[in-house]
């Protein structure tokens, strides 16, 4: 106990000294997000220095093994890393799909030359990954894909398509499902592969989305050719591997719901409504959606705090991450109708520099995706029913 | 603080839960309403609770409790939760063995506390007079007279005011109805001149009074903590109150969820188990998600109180507030996915449901706390 209380002075102690006040300010853009990757760039001389820092001290990844770019700490560590983060408000310094996806399934599933290969590669911020699941015609029903890889002597040979691919147009490498033995039952057959993105073959068109950007795309493979050496865990068993990612992809799309410092909800509220005389927003409705809503958001913070220790004490389920991602994706949903309801007609703007480009109702309608990717909100409230619940024919 | 029972916590759960399922099922409570029972509770279940340890749980060690803390009453009073015990746990060994061991005097402590940890002593804590919880609307006016005071107005929905040896009242000395300054706690016999207690039976079968004071008198030794300055300690009380509640309501959900669940599986329509239906299926899944998150919020709650009683305000709300409208939703659940089955007396599901609106009222509502929260976030 001491030795963490230690830890934590100490951790406190250089994050004060490290992390540059710009980096401790709320995000406002999308360029406030730092992806790494091959073309990567840097917003602000804050950022840089920020990320490279945090890079040299194993921290872009704390709870990583050292030998892999990671911090080498345990859990207790790095949650102490994280609360202390928090607690000055800094920015994550590395965001990518490669550390809350792709890396804990490396982790589980990978060859020691797999790991060695990739992972020193996302905690460095070197290679920016994708990941290549749902397509046209599997959706929620995600094991019907359709995407073949055939062999060919030490390769395999890939044809088919991708939809909702994050940020394939920005992405070095791909983790992709694909089929490899058509014959048998639809998870049986499905292989876990990775890929470089500038293979010849592969083709991205990105998708314009009802916030006017295009986070997503339409991923097409057209004879791409990949070493069989690339099949993450064993070949046709790719349906564990992407199963166990997707309950870290859940975790961390629950986690979208949470909020670290900042202003409260009804402060924030209270610029554009105003408050009257006893400091109470001046909007009785408002104010009580935006307290019920403050209520069930620090009861999720509580329980994704518990859902960490559980998962420490082996006392956790497998599946409480699709509960978590049900809730924290509604939740965040009804965050943002409450701040376009505070903001009134300043929040409806969607070019001027005043509204900083729409940020605002480009920022709500991104939201409405939250309870669609990585399974549906359904699809989780079916997956509880079934594997926690145990109710028949789930 | 890791989120999670420790070793000797998930110990005193299961002797809390053999006891109490054991001794105290849903029948006990059943039978006590049938027989119209004066007491409310079983005497002899109390003498086991105190020889258990259970009822000095937050009693300090050297006035002969465990010295434990919230996290642990808490974990008592979900095993009540579930089978609805009716206890004189709550008033007792909760409310009057915190106001007493943070307000008392010396003297106080050492003639009350030992009695509350040995079970020989029930005490009540009077705090409400209208339809809502609002404690600083408090209007029973304590007046100076000779060495002490006089004590006139009324209480209701005093918890276990018909059997408590000591009451422990909250009184306006000073300031008017809405001021935190100007309340003082006093400890009060109730077969004092001028008090009169009426046992008003409840929806839930549980126990509360109704009480008068008609100019009652007490002397100076009777004020718990500092005249004028009861508020900050009546907060800290109701606040280590309301986290009890919560947690009494976290294991009534559970319960009723239980037994829900168990009846989709059984329960055959249209040829086969209607859990089978999707409708019903994600109704059950959103219920149990609200109460493992409900249950997070709560422990979090427990420990803040744990931590700094003085800081746990927030937290404490926000427990409050879930655990009210969790329970509420699953005792509502639990009737209609029970269909006609749920609407009858034979059928324990209905206790349930009365319970959950008894403790929603109990030390304020979701609304009454969910308010506190903005307040106390600044809007």
């Amino acid at each position: 106990m001491a030795d963490l209380e230690k830890f934590r002075a100490e951790t406190r102690a250089w994050l004060e000294q490290n992390c540059p006040a710009e980096m401790r300010k709320p995000m406002t853009s999308d360029g406030d997000t730092f992806w790494g990757g091959r073309n990567a760039k840097f917003s602000s001389d804050a950022q840089r220095v920020w990320f490279e820092r945090m890079r040299d001290k194993g921290w872009t990844v704390p709870h990583w093994p050292k030998q892999y770019g990671g911090g080498g700490l345990d859990g207790e560590e790095a949650k102490i890393v994280r609360q202390e983060m928090a607690a000055i408000g800094a920015r994550q310094p590395l965001t990518s799909f490669g550390i809350s996806m792709l890396g804990p399934a490396l982790l589980q599933y990978g060859t020691e030359e797999q790991k060695k290969e990739h992972l020193p590669k996302i905690t460095a911020g070197l290679i920016r990954w994708c990941q290549g699941y749902s397509e046209p015609n599997a959706g929620s029903d995600l094991a019907s894909l359709q995407t073949r890889a055939v062999g060919d002597g030490d390769d395999y040979i890939i044809n088919g398509q991708k939809i909702w691919t994050s940020y394939a147009n920005y992405a070095d490498w791909i983790f992709c499902l694909v089929r490899t033995d058509p014959a048998a039952k639809k998870h049986d057959g499905i292989s876990f592969i990775l890929f470089d993105m500038t293979s010849k073959g592969v083709s991205t068109k990105p998708i314009l989305l009802i916030s006017g950007y295009s986070p997503f795309c339409e991923t097409f493979f057209d004879n791409v050719r990949v070493p069989k050496s690339h099949v993450v865990g064993s070949v046709n068993r790719g349906w564990d591997v992407a199963k166990y990612l997707l309950q870290h992809e859940r975790a961390m799309i629950s986690g979208m719901g949470e909020r670290g410092v900042g202003r409260p909800l009804g402060q924030i509220a209270a610029d554009s409504v105003g408050a009257d005389a006893q400091g109470r927003l001046d909007d009785a409705q408002l104010r009580s959606q935006i307290a019920s809503f403050e209520v069930d958001e620090a009861a999720l913070a509580a329980a994704a705090e518990r859902a960490v220790d559980l998962a420490k004490a082996g006392q956790s389920h497998p599946a409480f991450s699709s509960a978590m991602k049900y809730y924290g994706t509604e939740l965040n949903k009804r965050r943002y109708e409450i701040l376009m309801s505070a903001g009134g007609i300043d929040a409806l703007e969607w070019e001027s520099d005043r509204s900083r480009g729409g940020a605002r109702p480009r920022a709500w309608l991104r939201t409405k995706a939250n309870s669609i990717e990585g399974g549906t909100s359904e699809v989780m409230l079916g997956i509880v029913a079934k594997r926690i619940l145990d109710l028949p024919g789930a | 603080m890791a989120l999670v029972l420790t070793e000797e916590q998930s110990m005193l759960r299961d002797s809390a839960r053999g006891l109490i399922s054991d001794k105290a099922p849903v029948a006990h409570l059943r039978g006590l309403r049938d027989s119209k029972d004066t007491t409310g509770f079983s005497r002899e279940l109390w003498k086991t609770f105190a020889e258990m340890g259970f009822s000095g749980l937050l009693v300090p060690d050297q006035f002969g409790g465990s010295g434990l803390g919230c996290v642990e009453a808490g974990i008592v009073m979900e095993e009540i939760g579930r089978t609805l015990m009716p206890s004189p746990f709550l008033a007792t060994s909760v409310l009057a063995a915190s106001a007493l061991s943070r307000g008392g005097s010396e003297a106080q402590k050492a003639l009350h506390l030992p009695k509350i940890a040995d079970g020989s002593l029930l005490a009540a804590l009077a705090i409400d007079e209208g339809a809502k919880h609002r404690p600083l609307q408090t209007k029973l006016q304590a007046t100076r007279s000779g060495n002490g005071f006089k004590l006139s107005g009324d209480k209701a929905f005093v918890v276990d005011g018909h059997t408590a040896d000591l009451l422990i009242v909250a009184a306006r000395t000073a300031g008017s109805a809405g001021d935190k300054n100007g309340l003082t706690l006093f400890l009060v016999d109730p077969k004092a001149k001028g008090l009169a207690v009426e046992r008003t039976a409840m929806v839930d079968s549980h126990n509360a009074a109704r009480i008068v004071f008609d100019n009652v008198e007490v002397n100076a030794d009777s004020v718990l903590g500092e005249v004028d300055q009861g508020g900050g300690l009546l907060e800290g009380v109701l606040n280590i109150g309301r986290g009890a509640v919560a947690s009494e309501m976290v294991g009534l959900s559970d319960e009723v969820f239980g037994r829900t669940v168990a009846y989709l599986k059984e329960r055959k329509q249209f040829g086969k188990a209607i859990g089978e239906f999707q409708a019903l299926q994600h109704r059950a899944a959103e219920l149990y998600i609200d109460i493992e998150i409900t249950r997070a919020a709560v422990l979090k709650a427990l420990q803040a109180l744990d931590a700094d009683l003085g800081k746990a305000g927030n937290a404490v709300s926000v427990a409050k507030a879930r655990a009210g409208t969790t329970a509420t939703l699953a005792v509502q659940e639990g009737v209609q996915m029970h269909g006609g089955m749920g609407m009858t007396d034979q059928f324990d599901i209905g206790f349930f449901m009365k319970r959950a609106r008894v403790c929603q009222e109990l030390f304020g509502d979701s609304n009454f706390h969910t308010d506190q929260l903005a307040q106390g976030k600044g809007y």
